[in-house]
């Protein structure tokens, strides 16, 4: 399920040490709702970053007032060095590309890549040798004397793109530019745009909605929820070490359990729970939370061999997911709490797993997340 | 998290860059322009409204000597006039040019006399004239009785509601406003009633001839008001070719306007209408049929309820061109006397302009009324639009067919009945005593009304109105709608374009007068030019011109100006690459819009015309007028034969336009 394009490097600081895009303090109000609240992050030069959230969390809002089209009511942006907080869009340096890729559609395909070229001085031929360039760069040679109406969504696309950098930005922001599309048009094409940015070295901002997406294509995830950044890490950091239950249960899936924590060990009625977790005072309500993949299933008469963790449950359902089962447990632990685990196709051949059988499920302690706060 | 509020600070400001400074002049220079051509001339009026002109007796003081030049004690016009009761409260009235020979205050006066006079004024402003020399002074001066015979009082001006009060203290004005209000209503009721079984037809029956029956409704767009006056006065005028129908009534006053009123506003009301039926949604006609409501319910249950708001508009909107319309109660009103009659009587007749002011004031509230009403139904009329509404499909039905047919025939006689009508007064000799075929009617020169330059001014004026009018509509369209920010500017801006629509021609025209006639004006060198007919023409028009390009704006992706911005193009070439062609079929019916109305409008441009720039519209009213009433309906024939040709123009022009300019527009 995660398919990651990014691989090692855990560190939630930028990859490289000189930051491109600096946001400071950045507030944003309509009226008297607070669409942005102390928003502070810095992006590193040659990043892909996905501001990550629920509708309505603000991230698209953070783009605009990057790109100058919505101004933030308070706070500073800094790019490149400069201090661009009070500059028009025109005054910036970014290349966009918005959802309704706003392709011209009276100009042709290749029109509409040199708009950005033409009056600026250069010479046709240069004009016409970089619109074939960027046409192949974003493998669509062919269609330069198409209209944008001829073309599939997945090309307007690109020729969005193509546009987009035609002038070379310093930053590219991509305002969910895949949500218009077909979902295997979609996994192609961000594929697509993920080599180009590599290729390129642009710093690149995309708001996303699909964790998916953001998973597999950014350097960074910014995290957001009701205007505020709930966390800045790379795609496993944040699958792995969610920093809040928002997160973990935002991003991928999660089981959640109401607890309270004791010296090492979360407490659900009676049962105890060994966590790596430490620092939280002894007493605190916490929810503790379980990604279904992390559940370790086991034979009933396997229980006793000293194993922590272990869960008396039984299967009350089962759905085949193709690559999984995915089975719905009770547990006189968890009462009526609903938990949700996924098993391999070859784990419940082997186990004889099957709808109404007792089991055991393993929560391994370095999986077991503990969040404070009350249910 | 915990509660967070915004630090204290002021919120950021972009600075303007050079397209947003731009963007703004335009923006500041068509608002002016609406200012200036709107807003000023209608507070001109209406201040006009409350000025009063009056000679004010005891600003005079006279002294009279004896025959000897030994003078006596000064005594005031006033107490003069107390003595001998020469002067009544009436006469005391006047207008702004009005002139009182002081002589009338002497009952012995004699210009042989060696008596000397002395007068001066008790304040600093008491005018009067010594021959054709304008005093005003406090200081003695003194005249012998020769000069003294010459000097003429003048009368002061006074702000207050008199003008009203004497309005509607005039029964005779008075009334005017009761068969305004009546004719209007019964207009309005069967122009609705036609229209709707019309649209009805059109819409929900499968009957052969649509397109031949959408054709011909629109056909009185294409003519003066007044045109259908004449056409009446051939068929049941004095000598009418159908008088006897009429048993005895006679077409000259609300019976020939109310008919009139109904050719001229029918296919205003069946626009608006059809709109209306045309968003009807299957599914509902679907339910209504499965829960097994009759016809006759689900007309009720859901066709009147689905069409109320198209229905409201047009009702309104027709009621406002019959209130305001000027040319047909000029042509076939006869002894019967309605507002917008009255403003031209008491401007051009009796040269009363604050009267006039007054009568416009009034003709302003049914139309402002009416304007606030169908916004209000538009804004609803919106929300009833849904993207996955399934459009009506009519079954076939022949009796019902049957009965559309002979519902939109009889229209279609009317309309093309009127028309024909015209043409043939305008080609026979002489009515009725010769009715052998001739164009001696369109020999205009020989006639009084401008003659054949009269027509081309009309063109002229038709083609500039066209041009200069889609420019200015649709760049301060674009201006308001894609700025950014400047919330107070636009919202001003937004107001003063709707305005035209509430303001009759007839009263844009006497505001005109008003604000551009007066010496003051640096812009009184248009006066009695064509510049002034086109600005007015413009003025009037505007509002469906803005809606129009407003439509077609909002249809285009607002990411272009950021997308534009980004790739540091300015605005304007946005504008000229994309939006305008973009754009292109808005602009070319805005454009034909202008034409149509610039050639056939007579209520603004009937007070600013001048001899050398007389147009076709007003020369049918002129030459009617003057009782050349062949050559008047071939005038109007002239106006419809063009208009029907900018039509054509129009129409292909758009299709080639369409075809090379837009083939992006095919997949």
């Amino acid at each position: 399920m995660m398919t990651s394009a990014h691989s090692g490097g855990a560190s939630s600081a930028p990859a490289d040490a000189t930051s491109y895009l600096q946001i400071k303090g950045l507030w944003k109000a309509f009226g008297e709702f607070l669409a942005l609240k102390d928003i502070d992050l810095e992006i590193a030069a040659g990043e892909f970053i996905c501001f990550l959230g629920p509708s309505g969390c603000g991230k698209t809002t953070l783009l605009r007032a990057i790109a100058g089209l919505d101004p933030q009511t308070r706070g500073e942006i800094h790019q490149g060095g400069a201090h661009i907080s009070s500059l028009p869009p025109s005054g910036r340096d970014y290349g966009i590309v918005f959802q309704s890729y706003a392709l011209f559609p009276n100009l042709t395909v290749a029109r509409n890549i040199a708009f950005g070229l033409e009056n600026t001085g250069r010479p046709k031929p240069e004009i016409e040798a970089r619109v074939k360039e960027l046409l192949e760069l974003v493998g669509l040679p062919e269609q330069a004397d198409k209209y944008p109406a001829q073309l599939s969504g997945g090309q307007q696309q690109r020729i969005a793109l193509a546009r987009a950098i035609a002038i070379n930005p310093g930053l590219l922001l991509l305002d969910e530019p895949l949500s218009a599309l077909d979902a295997k048009v979609r996994v192609h094409l961000r594929h697509e745009i993920k080599e180009l940015q590599r290729k390129l070295g642009v710093t690149t901002i995309m708001v996303t909605h699909d964790q998916e997406e953001a998973l597999a294509m950014a350097d960074r995830i910014v995290v957001m929820n009701h205007g505020t950044v709930e966390q800045v890490g790379t795609p496993t950091e944040i699958y792995r070490h969610p920093a809040s239950l928002f997160v973990a249960d935002f991003i991928g899936e999660t089981n959640k359990v109401p607890s309270v924590y004791r010296s090492g060990k979360v407490s659900i009625g009676d049962f105890a729970l060994s966590t790596d977790v430490e620092g939280i005072a002894d007493g605190t309500d916490v929810n503790v939370a379980v990604r279904p993949e992390d559940v370790v299933p086991h034979r009933v008469e396997d229980a006793a061999t000293g194993l922590v963790n272990l869960l008396p449950a039984s299967i009350s359902d089962m759905e085949f997911l193709g690559s999984f089962w995915r089975c719905h447990l009770r547990s006189p632990v968890l009462g009526d709490t609903p938990f949700v685990a996924n098993f391999s196709v070859n784990a419940v051949r082997r186990l004889g797993l099957e709808t109404g059988m007792d089991m055991a499920v393993e929560l391994p302690a370095e999986r077991v997340l503990v969040f404070p706060g009350g249910a | 998290m915990t509660d967070l509020s915004l630090p204290a600070g002021k919120p950021i400001k972009l600075k303007l860059d050079r397209d947003g400074a731009i963007k703004r002049l335009f923006m500041v220079m068509i608002g002016l322009y609406l200012v200036v051509a709107l807003a000023l001339p209608l507070y001109a009026m209406l201040s006009k409204s409350f000025v009063t002109y009056g000679f004010d007796l005891d600003r005079y003081e006279f002294q009279v000597s004896d025959d000897a030049g030994v003078f006596g004690e000064p005594v005031t016009a006033a107490a003069l006039n107390e003595q001998l009761g020469v002067v009544g409260d009436a006469d005391l009235r006047s207008s702004s040019d009005g002139r009182l020979s002081v002589t009338v205050f002497f009952s012995d006066f004699s210009f042989r006399s060696p008596v000397k006079y002395r007068i001066r004024g008790t304040t600093p402003d008491a005018p009067y004239l010594v021959g054709l020399d304008l005093q005003n002074s406090t200081e003695w001066q003194e005249y012998d009785s020769n000069t003294f015979r010459r000097i003429n009082l003048r009368p002061v001006q006074s702000v207050g509601p008199q003008n009203y009060i004497e309005y509607f203290s005039n029964p005779a004005l008075f009334s005017s406003i009761e068969n305004s209000l009546f004719i209007a209503s019964v207009s309005t009721v069967l122009t609705v009633f036609f229209a709707f079984g019309f649209a009805y037809a059109i819409n929900r029956s499968c009957m052969p001839f649509k397109g031949v029956f959408k054709l011909v409704a629109m056909m009185p767009i294409l003519v003066p008001s007044l045109l259908p006056g004449i056409a009446l006065i051939y068929l049941f005028g004095n000598q009418g070719m159908l008088k006897s129908i009429l048993m005895g009534q006679s077409i000259y006053g609300p019976l020939g306007i109310v008919i009139g009123s109904v050719f001229f506003t029918f296919p205003h009301a069946l626009i608006i209408i059809t709109t209306a039926l045309s968003i009807a949604d299957q599914r509902q006609y679907e339910a209504a049929e499965s829960l097994r409501a009759s016809r006759w319910r689900t007309f009720w249950t859901v066709t009147i309820p689905g069409a109320r708001y198209g229905l409201i508009s047009a009702a309104f909107v027709t009621f406002t061109l019959v209130i305001t319309d000027f040319g047909l109660p000029k042509v076939i009103g006869g002894q019967y006397n309605v507002l917008a009659i009255d403003i031209y009587k008491q401007v051009i007749g009796q040269q009363n302009f604050e009267m006039g002011a007054v009568v416009s004031v009034i003709l302003l509230i049914p139309a402002v009324l009416a304007f606030y009403v169908d916004r209000q139904v538009q804004k609803k009329q919106v929300s009833l639009l849904s993207a996955r509404s399934v459009p009506y499909q009519p079954k076939p039905n022949r009796r019902f067919e049957a009965l559309c047919l002979a519902w939109c025939g009889l229209m279609t006689v009317f309309i093309v009945g009127i028309i024909g009508v015209c043409q043939y007064a305008a080609l026979i000799k002489f009515w009725p005593y010769d009715l052998s075929l001739s164009l001696n009617n369109y020999a205009f020169d020989k006639m009084d009304g401008g003659g054949w330059s009269a027509y081309w001014n009309s063109i002229k004026l038709a083609g500039l109105t066209a041009v200069v009018g889609t420019v200015i509509v649709f760049t301060g369209a674009y201006m308001v709608e894609k700025i950014d920010g400047f919330r107070t500017g636009r919202s001003l801006f937004q107001f003063l374009a709707m305005l035209p629509m509430a303001v009759p021609g007839m009263v844009l025209g006497l505001a005109y007068i008003f604000f551009f006639n007066n010496p003051d004006n640096p812009l009184n060198v248009i006066y009695g030019t064509m510049t002034i007919l086109v600005v007015s023409t413009v003025t009037h028009f505007y509002t469906v011109g803005h809606l129009t390009a407003l439509t077609a704006l909002k249809q285009i992706d607002a990411e272009f100006e950021p997308v534009a911005s980004s790739l540091r193009q300015p605005f304007y070439r946005l504008f000229t690459r994309v939006t305008v062609p973009v754009c292109l079929p808005a602009v070319l019916d805005i454009s034909i819009y202008m034409f149509v109305n610039a050639m056939t409008t007579v209520s603004a441009v009937v007070f600013l015309y001048s001899t050398h720039t007389a147009l076709a519209s007003v020369a049918v009213l002129n030459m009617d007028d003057a009782g050349d009433i062949a050559p008047a309906a071939a005038m109007g024939m002239m106006i419809f034969y063009t208009n029907a040709t900018a039509r054509l123009v129009h129409l292909f022009a758009s299709r080639r336009i369409l075809g090379t300019t837009q083939a992006w527009r095919k997949r």
